[in-house]
């Protein structure tokens, strides 16, 4: 059972690791400041909806880049969706993946099209993974020690 | 009906993506601001009480610019970008009723393109918003609702409100994330906008706008 001071470590170092790594950026910041003790869950309820939307975009995207005639329109829509999502909560890798993704969108580039679509595939998986781990980081932390205020 | 001088300003926010929905939601309730959230313009008339074409229910007579629902909207707030009605066709709607041109218009949008910011501010937004938008962003609503509620109390001297008001330009604000255009004399001002507009890119930290001067770097 770890104590509250090596949690806490573990949580600070965590969460700089994923700023220096460029999984988030201070936009998410900016999200934990709205959240205070009225919406004590704000910052999960946002990233579980952009979870939920991105799956559902990422699933768009999938289907509307196997078509035998690509709607390269439809593409840049379901695109700029997910960069817009992504940038709302500071995921900075995947909304980096959706600019040059909408780029190859305007050229119609299937074949950049693709890649970009395996790429942001993969950053999502990333930073979901990470965001799930910073947040049962903090799980940790308040169950050892009460409410934590956020920094 | 629909005089609440006491109450908080009411804000009705306009976005098709569900996160940014909910970002601006929590924004504007922190500032204090009541809020209303919609996913469509046609659903923001909707609520305005204009049908899609901007034509309000012939039974309903405009008294005042913000009697036409139970609920008063004091300002709009609008992603650019939508399927359908984008936030600029919107926001020609609203200019172009009689009964909802009062009210303040913003434009929140993800892409820093000059001349959709000139477009927008020329079609009589209040500010432009880059997004994703901030908490410092939503203090600068405060002033314009303000002063629709001046407006409302004094009717008759409206028009030369209009005229004579001027807000301090508010120039180094949250960087690269604002843009603050004051509206008189806007035919003087057309060329003077367009050279503005050349002067401007993407990367260009803090454009100043005062109205009447140019700034070129």
């Amino acid at each position: 059972m770890e104590g509250v001071l090596q949690l806490q470590r573990q949580l600070i170092d965590y969460t700089t690791s994923l700023y220096n790594e460029g999984f988030l950026d201070d936009q998410f910041t900016q999200l934990q400041q709205l959240q205070d003790e009225s919406n004590p869950d704000f910052v999960v309820e946002v990233v579980s909806l952009f979870f939920e939307d991105s799956e559902r975009l990422l699933n768009e995207l999938s289907k509307a880049l196997d078509q035998q005639s690509v709607d390269f329109k439809k593409v840049d829509a379901h695109v700029h969706q997910l960069k817009g999502s992504s940038s709302s909560i500071g995921a900075q890798r995947v909304q980096r993946i959706c600019i040059a993704f909408r780029n190859y969108c305007e050229e119609k580039n299937i074949e950049g099209c693709l890649k970009s679509l395996q790429q942001v595939k993969n950053e999502y998986s990333l930073v979901k993974n990470k965001l799930e781990s910073l947040f049962k980081l903090q799980q940790q932390l308040s169950a050892a020690c009460g409410s934590i205020p956020m920094e | 009906m629909g005089m609440a001088a006491e109450s908080q300003f009411h804000v009705l926010a306009v976005d098709d993506n569900i996160i940014e929905r909910k970002l601006i939601e929590r924004l504007l309730k922190t500032s204090s601001y009541q809020v209303t959230t919609v996913d469509s313009g046609s659903k923001a008339l909707e609520f305005l009480g204009l049908d899609e074409h901007g034509q309000s229910n012939p039974n309903q007579p405009s008294v005042s610019p913000n009697n036409h629902q139970e609920v008063e909207v004091n300002l709009i707030i609008t992603d650019y970008c939508m399927p359908g009605m984008t936030g600029y066709d919107l926001l020609k709607k609203i200019k172009e009723s009689t009964s909802l041109r009062n009210i303040p218009v913003v434009i929140m949008s993800s892409e820093n393109v000059p001349s959709r910011i000139t477009r927008c501010l020329e079609e009589g937004a209040e500010e432009f918003f880059l997004k994703p938008v901030r908490l410092s962003d939503m203090n600068k609503l405060r002033p314009h609702m303000m002063k629709t509620k001046v407006k409302d109390q004094k009717p008759e001297i409206q028009e030369e409100e209009e005229e004579e008001e001027e807000e301090t330009p508010e120039v180094f604000q949250s960087p690269q994330h604002h843009h603050h255009h004051q509206q008189q004399q806007l035919s003087n001002n057309n060329n003077k906008r367009k050279a503005t507009e050349e002067g401007l890119s993407p990367d260009r930290t803090r454009p100043r706008y005062s109205g009447l001067t140019v700034v070129s770097n």
